[in-house]
Order: structure tokens, then sequence, then C-alpha cells
């Protein structure tokens, strides 16, 4: 029986440690790549880069592109693609804006910043944006237009929609409840923090071995134990490192004592308290973390991939391979939706331009992240560190000085360089995709 | 090894017809086939053998014509219906996602869950039993197909269409991609499943894998069928005749 390509003696043993701990190469690879971005901006900026406000600060505004890059890796993999993201996530924006500071106040006679007219705007902001995408799904699904097409023509559409929604105009937007997502005003602090990440971990490590259990049910090799434990170890170091280093930062004095005045207190002599993981970041690890699932354990999942790498076979198997495409598209809308909420509250407000040209961005964070667009391959985790890349690139060249017309053209030349590196890589183990 | 044709056909193919933007692919055929017997398709490139067999499988629906499965007539508009009827295809072109490994094709579309997930390791336990019988040298089940050989590869089909307990079996030139030791492997197994009771329809161009494999065989030109003679009644020039002439050799013409 032939072994496929790899040359003998010397790759093997290079390969082993890999292999016993069946670690995915490709991700070593853009782990590195992180690791090299953050050492070069850490020594550069004489350690100010990864302090606990800068990595707070790339976990933010690293949040609505990574969210829809995890969407987007399911549009590529199906082999599609949607220039519409962007768009869509302004439309969805506008709704949610108006919906909140205009539309239901007048409806219900309620006040600005009622959590009842929150919750009903959240509701038809992800309604729109899943309707949104399931036209195009329908479009490029059941009528065969190409997903190019009716994409960039969304990309026009939505984007002008969105103009007349508004009239044109930014919507300013302070309900306290809505800038719970958008990242500084919105998060766990220390104690619940360390909750979540000793939650996180519990889970991981059970998932560790639960998988390893069930494959030895059925009488299959598994790793040596040692390579679990080692496996789990670096998961539960880098979420408590995460969680650890976020919680360090401290929330500034003058804004405490605003937060107690609000409340009719006064703040007690001395009183700290410290960021933690901001709730944007704990939507997307939630995100990200379903998506994975959906991906490997679904059968919504398997089908995509199937379709992807053989959109024939895929309809002979009996899959539904139309309604497949509405799904997928549909799903994109809703999580550019959301990734609305999160942009409009970051921002504290809804303005015309808001999400123009993210399109590109969580492409190039889904490419990045080892996404094929030949289609059929693809990993969730991957975009979303494809999108963290791309973030601290852009974060530490602006901390360094760096032009922001510069810092595009780094991050263009980031893009091709990737998929170029992972063209080489693959020719020499000899792997056709 | 005769075929009792007394019964009711497993299969009935009645005047089937379909045409591709004015040319007849099929026009008006019908051929039929019983529990435990291989019916051979035979004819040039283009003559329509693969179209026919695709009105039954659910890739195509024909313009006209009937499908009677066991004397029911019945509607197979997708692939999905045919599965539900016990029919199972290998194609020719394998119809397996290059990216996805062997136990995910063989179940794609019928996945094994367990409360709601995908049960991968039960999938690959099931794979490697079935492969252990067809195949007892294929050992990678953790890689995806693309980096299989085409016997590999045809294995996975092939255990694919026999995993789910077919009753109809079409098989779109199985031996094609393969060498002799693999070619043996299939006639072995095509005369096990015939020995189980199935039917099975055969598309096959090597007249002498024709010879030794079916039972009957239906020769097609230019969408029409010629005629169906029964094998061990003919020889390998009378249907080389009826697939290069398009006419019953004379002595069974009446």
């Amino acid at each position: 029986m032939s072994q496929s390509g790899l040359a003998p003696q010397e790759v093997a043993s290079r390969r082993s440690i890999i292999d016993t701990l069946e670690l995915d190469v490709r991700l070593l690879g853009m782990l590195m790549a992180f690791a090299a971005v953050a050492l070069v901006f850490t020594i550069w900026t004489g350690g100010t880069f990864v302090g606990p406000r800068n990595v707070f600060n790339i976990a933010v505004q690293t949040v609505p592109v990574a969210i829809m890059a995890c969407g987007m890796v399911f549009v590529i993999v199906a082999r599609h693609i949607d220039l519409s993201v962007g768009s869509m996530l302004a439309m969805s924006s506008a709704i949610m804006a108006m919906s909140q500071a205009t539309w239901l106040p007048n409806l219900f006679g309620t006040e600005f910043g009622n959590p009842v007219v929150l919750g009903i705007t959240i509701l038809i902001g992800f309604a729109a944006g899943t309707g949104m995408g399931a036209i195009t799904g329908w479009l490029v699904g059941y009528q065969r237009i190409p997903s190019f097409i009716v994409t960039l023509g969304g990309l026009f559409v939505w984007r002008n929609v969105n103009w007349f929604t508004t009239n044109g105009q930014s919507v300013s937007l302070t309900d306290p409840n809505l800038l719970m997502f958008g990242g500084t005003e919105g998060v766990l602090g220390a104690t619940a923090s360390w909750i979540f990440g000793l939650v996180a971990s519990a889970f991981a490590v059970w998932g560790i071995f639960a998988s390893r259990r069930n494959k030895q049910s059925h009488g299959f090799t598994v790793k040596p134990l040692w390579a679990e434990g080692v496996m789990a170890g670096l998961i539960v170091g880098a979420i408590l490192f995460f969680v650890g280093w976020l919680s360090r930062y401290p929330i500034p004095e003058a804004k405490l004592k605003r937060l107690f005045e609000a409340k009719g207190e006064v703040m007690p002599e001395g009183y700290t308290a410290m960021h933690g993981v901001p709730i944007s970041a704990l939507i997307l690890i939630t995100v990200a973390v379903a998506m994975t699932v959906v991906a490997r354990k679904t059968t919504f999942g398997r089908y995509i991939f199937a379709a992807g790498g053989n959109p024939d076979a895929a309809e002979l198997s009996g899959i539904n391979t139309r309604a497949l495409t509405v799904k997928v598209f549909a799903l994109m809308g809703m999580l550019s939706a959301l990734a609305a909420l999160i942009a409009q509250a970051r921002l504290q407000s809804h303005g015309n331009d808001i999400g123009m040209l993210e399109e590109l961005r969580v492409i190039a964070a889904a490419v990045i992240g080892g996404t094929a667009l030949a289609g059929g391959v693809g990993t969730i985790y991957g975009a979303v560190l494809g999108a963290l890349i791309m973030q601290s690139l852009q974060s530490g060249m602006a901390m360094v000085g760096v032009d922001t017309p510069f810092q595009n053209i780094v991050v263009g030349l980031v893009l091709i360089l990737a998929v170029w590196v992972d063209i080489l890589y693959r020719k020499r183990l000899g792997l056709s995709k | 090894m005769t075929v009792n044709r007394t019964g009711t056909p497993l299969v009935e193919l009645r005047d089937i017809s379909i045409s591709f933007g004015g040319i007849k692919a099929v026009d008006h055929v019908s051929v039929d086939l019983y529990p435990g017997e291989v019916v051979g398709l035979l004819g040039h490139n283009g003559a329509g053998k693969s179209t026919l067999i695709k009105c039954l499988s659910g890739a195509y629906k024909a313009d006209s014509g009937q499908v009677r499965i066991n004397g029911q007539e019945v509607e197979i508009n997708n692939p999905r219906d045919a599965r539900d009827l016990n029919i199972e295809t290998i194609y020719q072109t394998l119809a397996l996602a290059d990216n996805l490994d062997a136990a995910s094709n063989l179940f794609l579309g019928r996945e094994i869950k367990r409360r709601g997930i995908v049960d991968d390791a039960k999938m690959e336990a099931e794979t490697r039993k079935i492969m252990g019988r067809l195949n007892p040298n294929f050992r990678k089940f953790n890689v995806p197909v693309s980096a299989l050989s085409g016997g590999q590869r045809q294995s996975v089909a092939i255990a694919r269409a026999v995993y789910f307990n077919a009753r109809i079996l079409i098989m779109d030139e199985p031996t094609a991609a393969l060498g002799p030791h693999e070619t043996q492997m299939v006639a072995e197994l095509i005369q096990e499943l015939k020995a189980q009771g199935l039917g099975i329809f055969l598309i096959e161009h090597d007249i002498h894998n024709v010879m030794k494999l079916c039972d009957r065989a239906s020769v097609m030109k230019n969408g029409q069928l010629v005629g169906t003679v029964n094998v061990n009644e003919v020889t390998d020039d009378d249907i080389l005749g009826m697939i290069i002439l398009g006419k019953k050799p004379a002595h069974l013409a009446a």
C-alpha cells in the first residue's frame, strides 16, 4: 500500500511529537505567527503591547470581525462568498438603532432605555439579519445566481437601504443596557471572570477526556495519557492566562466614582475594581464554540463540508443542498446582526459608515485562518485566530506610530503571505488541497 | 445458477423517455430486473445507459414512463426517494466528498447520531467492520479520501452502497479504475450479493466482464433499446454486433 508522498526518515521523526499530540500543523503555524507578532510589538513598545489594557482593547476590537468570520467560514467552505456582510451589518444596525431610539418608544410610549425595548430591538435586528441572509441564500441556492453577484449586489443595496432607514443621520445610542454589549462598558469584573475561566477550563478538560473515552469504547488506539495531559494543560493555561491578565486591568477611578454616583452612593475610599473579561469577548467565545460544535458534530456542519468538497456527491447522497445554502447564508446574516449589535454598542451610536469594508476584513480573517476559497476546508478557530492576528498587527503598528495607510498595506501583504506559505507548505508535504 | 423470472420483477422501467434540449437521451426504453439477477447495460458512450439508470437512482426525473418496484408504481423525484426504496447506486465518478474521511463518506446523508450529535467513533467502528469484509487491506480511516488510491476510493463507494441493506444495486462501471486483483474482488462481491437476492444493474464496457457476471444484457444505442438477451444464449460477438450495428443477432431476432 502506498503511504502518500511523505519523505521517509527525517520528516517522520520531526513530525512524531506533533503526531503524538495530534496537533493541527496549520493551527501550530498560526499560533507561531501570532506569537511572533506579539513578541515583535512587545519589544518594540517596551512591553505596553502585552499590557492588560492593550490585550483588553485588542480583544474588544476583534469581536465583530471575528464573529462574522465564523459565519464566513461556513459560506466559503460551501463554495460561496458573501461580500455583503458589511452592508448587512449596517442595515441590521440601522434597524436596531431606529427601533430602540424611535420606533418602539413611539409605539409603546415608553421612555428611552427601557430594557423591554432593547429586548424586542435585538429580536427585530436578528430577524432582519437572518432575513437578509435568507434572501441571499434563496437567490444563490434556488435561483442559481452566483453568490459573488448576489452579494456584490447586496453590498450596494443594503448599504443604501440603511441610508434611507436613518435618513442618512447618525443615531446616538446611550442606553446602558445596550452599551453592556460594547466592551469597555460591559465587563464581568475580576471574580466572575475567574469563575468563568475555571468553568471553561473544567469544560475543556471534560471534553478532551469524554472524547477519549468514546474512542476507547470502540477499541481505537488513543494518544498516550501524557499527550492528552499536555494538551489539556496548554488549553487550561491559555484560558487562565487570558482571564487573569484581563482581571489585572483596573477600571479608572473617575469612572468608578461616576458609577457609584449613578446609583446614588458614595464610593468608599481606596475602592478599586478590575475590568475582567468583556461581555462581547464572552459572546465571541460562545459563538466560536457553538459554531465549532455545529461544524464537527452536527449533520448540518457535515453537509456544509460535503457540499463544499463535492457538490454533486452531496446532492446524490440525498442532501438538500439548496435548502442548505439558504441556511448557511441565513446564519451568516444572523451573525452580521450580532456583530452589528456589538459594533453599535462599542461606538455608542449608529453611523452610516458602520461596518464599511468589513466584508474584506472578514474574508481576510477566514482566509488567513486557513479557509480555502476552493471550498471544503476551513476551521472556526482558524478564522478567529486570523481576525486576532490582523487586529494585533494593526493595533501594534498604531502603537508604534505607523500611519493608517501603511497599516492597511501590511495587512494586505500578510493576507497574501499567509496563503502563499500555506501553498508552499502543502506542496512540500505533497498534500493536494 | 439460473434466475427465477416467474414472479414479479424487482424493478420495471417502462417506456422511459428523457430529453435534454431537444436531444432524446433515452427514447421509450423498457428494462426489468428480477431478484438475484445481474442485468448488464451496454452501449457506446452516449448511448443513454447512465441517463436511464439515473432516472432510477433519482439523479434525473424521467419526462415520461413508469418505474415499478415489486409491481408497485413509485415516484422517484430525488436521490432520497431512491434510498428510501432501498436503491443504492455506485456512480462512475464515485460521488465521494474528497475532503471527508471514509466513514463520513460512507454515512453521508445517513449519519449515526447520539443525542442529536454525530457519533464519529461509532461510524468509524462500523466502517472498519464493513471494510474488513470488503477490503481487508484498507487502513486509512482517518485521512480525507482524496489521499486514497483509486481502488481504495472504489471500495469506499461500494461499502456505502452495500452497508445500508440495498435490495437494488446500480453499479456504473465499478471496475473502470481498478487493477486485476481489485476487479476480481468486485466480481466476487457481485456473486455474493446476487446470492443474497439483490438485483443488480451493471453498466459495463468490458464484454468479458459482461459474459462472466451478467445473467441478461440490455443493449442501448442512440437512446433506444436495441434488445435484451440472455447472456448464456449468445456469444460475445453477438453482443458486440448489437452494440455496433444496433441490431439483434439473426438467430434471436424472431
